[in-house]
């Protein structure tokens, strides 16, 4: 991988990977009486692994080709597979933190292994782990293909790569140590911050100059998904992470707001992280690899439009739909049920569009696993956006909120359509970067697609249960007036459904670690086959003056 | 009759895919649309907490946390307890009947960050504070399903066994009072003190504690434990001011019936 740099960007890998360390260096002795101290070793050792594995090919001869006529799939096919192994991790953790509220005793009396310190390694373990590597290796792959041209920069994909799962590193190793800023989704604390921001500028200044390069006059609609995504995730962390550290040698910080704004900026951050990381980005996915797998152009260009805008405007609205009947004005409550509600016409839309485009292949959604993965995907996009909608107004929210309803909701999300879309998009696109004929095996592929919809399923249907079950018992009166549940009453209700969702969660597991061995085998034993026209064109079709009538 | 109603929104429409169709040649225009299309939400939204006024309700009588408590509440987040439990009590009947009087802003002020939690795998905590003494408190941390049988609670007994790091208290303290809470200076210079006098009741120590805090300050060996100020003496001195910072809840809301 290293070979294809020139000399002169091997010394500036060189010169990164020493700033990296001598910042860990900085952390570990500024730190030594914290938590802090121990993620300077961390950082020192990623630094040093990344200056070794530049050091031991720095005297390989320099590339002779012209790097321009191919593209850069070396970042892209690491990001896949760092990808698979969080997904292993982050489910694995997820099936023990289930596990945990069924035999609270799985907890094996360690401090780090407690629900409260283990649930976020699972939460930011799916969304950024796996979820993020798979975005910022797909997002490679689909701005080169589009613009047909490679990507602006030989170090830069590779710093967002590795600084990114650094970020993941700190955030996951900090919580089993109990550094957390305690706002959901974004947990970890402010250096791994202030990381995170670096990071992403660089990612938006590679995307925008690849962007620039391009070999067509149009940028493709899964581009302005990503460009959202990278653009957004943005704004929404810097604001929510504002804080103030309790000191420059530990990790503890303090949030810049309080109470009821930042009650509100958490949940406008929340929420929002799920619209531009978990809907944004996996959108740009599913607008690439569906058509392209189902060899049909997407149904509706404005569709797409509508759908887009619809998206980016009406989101970032409803994150006031989790402080439904709390201290925040009722105005703000009132703007966030609205535009939830509205909220369903551009996710269907976006959800249609993928189903249409399916026509006249629907036999080949029949045949090819990946091709059902990304279909049902789609499918669970639409049902889980629905459900979002239905929820977020008022009188259902009353019911649903604090209870395992909201968990299944994001379960139906987080499994039925961002995880589906992944791994069909991974096993679409692995055999093409590898220069594969094929995946190792089909019949794996067939057996994860129905392990991950069972397991959906099942841990769907255990918190629908749990969660109404529970939402019904609290607000249950006797004839006398008084309430006729105790907190731990519904406890013991929620018992076999907590069985079940675990159940339905280890199919699901089995279903990721049987993907991470089928793409293991795909690079190490699968058939070659070189992929045809896969590098760098200029355009040779005229544009049309206007948008192609439908 | 529906075609030539629906047809000035298909000229609208037609017109808007023509515009975007010139407008996602350049990256830029894409950019800048992203950003003022996203902006806009979070603006109208987040802006207006800061300046209406009666957002936050006025309560004279708000207190702050003391040094132990707030560490105590540092203990909560660093074990993510709010996983688990909220602090908010909804306006629903039924929640006032189970935990009392719902939550006002006010109550979380100075609550950075606030704590009001997204999932009841456990009861609310709003209101806890006082609800039980603190040998259950103590007993229910170390193990939980001695005291409530079904509860599926992680055991927290190594806390009772942690000595409590006061040192770093008045960095936190002064960080607080950076980002808005009105400690003092005296109160932040003998934070480290402070901590541990509220937990050694009867000495020299815990009198300047309500000097410097006001005289209803709890001071009391919270964990059980005289020979020394642990992990437990901060997390059950937090649990026990819960919904105790302020009266105005109880004093807006008449129980009911009368």
């Amino acid at each position: 991988m290293i070979s294809t740099f020139t000399s002169g960007e091997r010394q500036g890998a060189l010169i990164i990977a020493g700033a990296v360390m001598l910042f860990g260096l900085i952390m570990a002795v500024a730190g030594h009486a914290d938590p802090m101290g121990v993620h300077g070793w961390i950082v020192l050792l990623f630094g040093g692994a990344t200056a070794y594995a530049v050091l031991r090919a720095v005297y390989d001869p320099a590339p002779q080709e012209d790097r321009a006529l191919s593209y850069y799939d070396d970042p892209t096919k690491v990001g896949l597979v760092i990808s698979l192994f969080w997904a292993v991790v982050a489910m694995g953790m997820g099936v023990w933190v289930a596990a945990q509220l069924a035999w609270p005793d799985l907890r094996f009396d360690a401090a780090w292994s407690s629900f409260g310190r283990i649930r976020p390694v699972h939460t930011s373990g799916v969304i950024f782990g796996f979820g993020g590597n798979a975005l910022i290796a797909t997002s490679y792959h689909v701005m080169q293909r589009t613009s047909r041209a490679r990507l602006a920069g030989q170090i830069s994909p590779w710093f967002v790569l590795l600084g990114f799962n650094l970020f993941c590193l700190l955030a996951a190793t900090g919580y089993l140590m109990g550094v957390t800023q305690s706002k959901e989704y974004a947990e970890p604390e402010w250096y791994a911050d202030i990381l995170l921001v670096i990071v992403w500028v660089v990612y938006f200044i590679l995307y925008i100059r690849t962007l620039a390069r391009r070999n067509e006059p149009h940028i493709y609609v899964a581009n302005w998904y990503y460009l959202a995504f990278i653009l957004v995730v943005a704004i929404l962390h810097i604001v929510n992470n504002l804080a103030v550290p309790a000191s420059l040698t530990g990790a503890k910080s303090y949030s810049a707001f309080a109470g009821v704004q930042d009650a509100m900026t958490q949940w406008w951050y929340g929420h929002n992280a799920v619209a531009f990381f978990l809907t944004a980005g996996f959108l740009g996915m599913l607008y690439y690899f569906l058509p392209k797998r189902a060899e049909r152009p997407i149904y509706s260009y404005r569709l797409s439009i509508l759908s887009f805008w619809g998206i980016v405007f009406f989101y970032i609205w409803a994150g006031s739909h989790h402080l439904h009947y709390t201290a925040l004005p009722q105005w703000v409550q009132t703007l966030g049920m609205t535009f939830s509600v509205m909220l369903l016409v551009p996710s269907w839309a976006s959800a249609g569009n993928a189903l249409m485009t399916l026509n006249g292949a629907w036999h080949k959604v029949r045949d090819d696993a990946t091709l059902r993965f990304m279909m049902v995907a789609a499918v669970f996009y639409g049902l889980s956006t629905f459900e979002g909608s239905f929820m977020a107004v008022r009188a259902v929210n009353s019911l649903s909120h604090y209870t395992d309803w909201t968990v299944g909701h994001v379960h139906a999300g987080a499994m039925g359509w961002v995880a589906l879309i992944t791994f069909g998009s991974i096993y679409a696109v692995v055999p093409l970067l590898w220069k594969r004929a094929t995946m190792y095996s089909w019949k794996l592929v067939e057996w994860h697609f129905w392990l991950a919809l069972a397991g959906t399923v099942v841990y769907v249907f255990a918190m629908w249960n749990s969660g109404i079950t529970q939402g019904l018992m609290w607000r249950t009166y006797t004839e006398s007036g008084t309430l006729a549940y105790s907190f731990t009453d519904t406890l013991v209700a929620m018992h076999p459904y907590y069985v079940a969702r675990a159940f339905g969660g280890a199919l699901f597991l089995a279903g990721a670690i049987l993907a991470a061995f089928n793409v293991y085998m795909t690079i190490r034993r699968a058939p070659a086959k070189q992929p045809e026209r896969d590098y760098p064109t200029s355009s040779e079709a005229t544009e049309p003056a206007v948008p192609v009538a439908e | 009759m529906i075609r030539k109603l629906f047809s000035p929104f298909a000229r609208l429409f037609d017109l808007h895919a023509r515009t975007h169709y010139r407008a996602e040649r350049h990256s830029m225009a894409l950019t800048l649309g992203i950003i003022a299309a996203a902006g806009v939400g979070g603006f109208v939204e987040i802006a207006p907490l800061f300046t209406i006024d009666d957002t936050v309700e006025a309560a004279p009588d708000m207190r702050l946390y003391t040094p132990l408590e707030q560490a105590g509440r540092d203990i909560y987040i660093r074990e993510g307890c709010y996983a688990c439990h909220s602090q908010m009590i909804r306006t629903l009947q039924d929640e006032v009947d189970r935990y009392g009087p719902y939550s006002l802003a006010v109550e979380s002020q100075y609550d950075h960050p606030m704590l009001w939690g997204s999932k009841r795998t456990g009861p609310d905590l709003a209101r806890v504070g006082e609800k039980f003494s603190d040998e259950w408190q103590v007993q229910h941390l170390v193990d939980p399903r001695a005291v409530v049988p079904e509860s599926v609670m992680p055991q927290y007994a190594f806390l009772l066994d942690t000595p409590l790091d006061t040192a770093s208290l008045p960095d936190r303290l002064a960080a607080l009072r950076t980002v808005g809470v009105p400690y003092t200076d005296e109160q932040i210079a003998n934070a480290a003190k402070d901590a541990s006098g509220q937990a050694r009741p009867d000495t020299e120590a815990a009198d300047r504690v309500s000097e410097r805090f006001g005289e209803d300050t709890n001071i009391r060996h919270f964990d059980g434990r005289r020979d020394r100020v642990t992990e437990m003496d901060a997390l059950v001195a937090y649990l026990q001011i819960l919904g105790g910072l302020t009266d105005l809840p109880a004093q807006s809301q008449p129980p009911r019936g009368e």
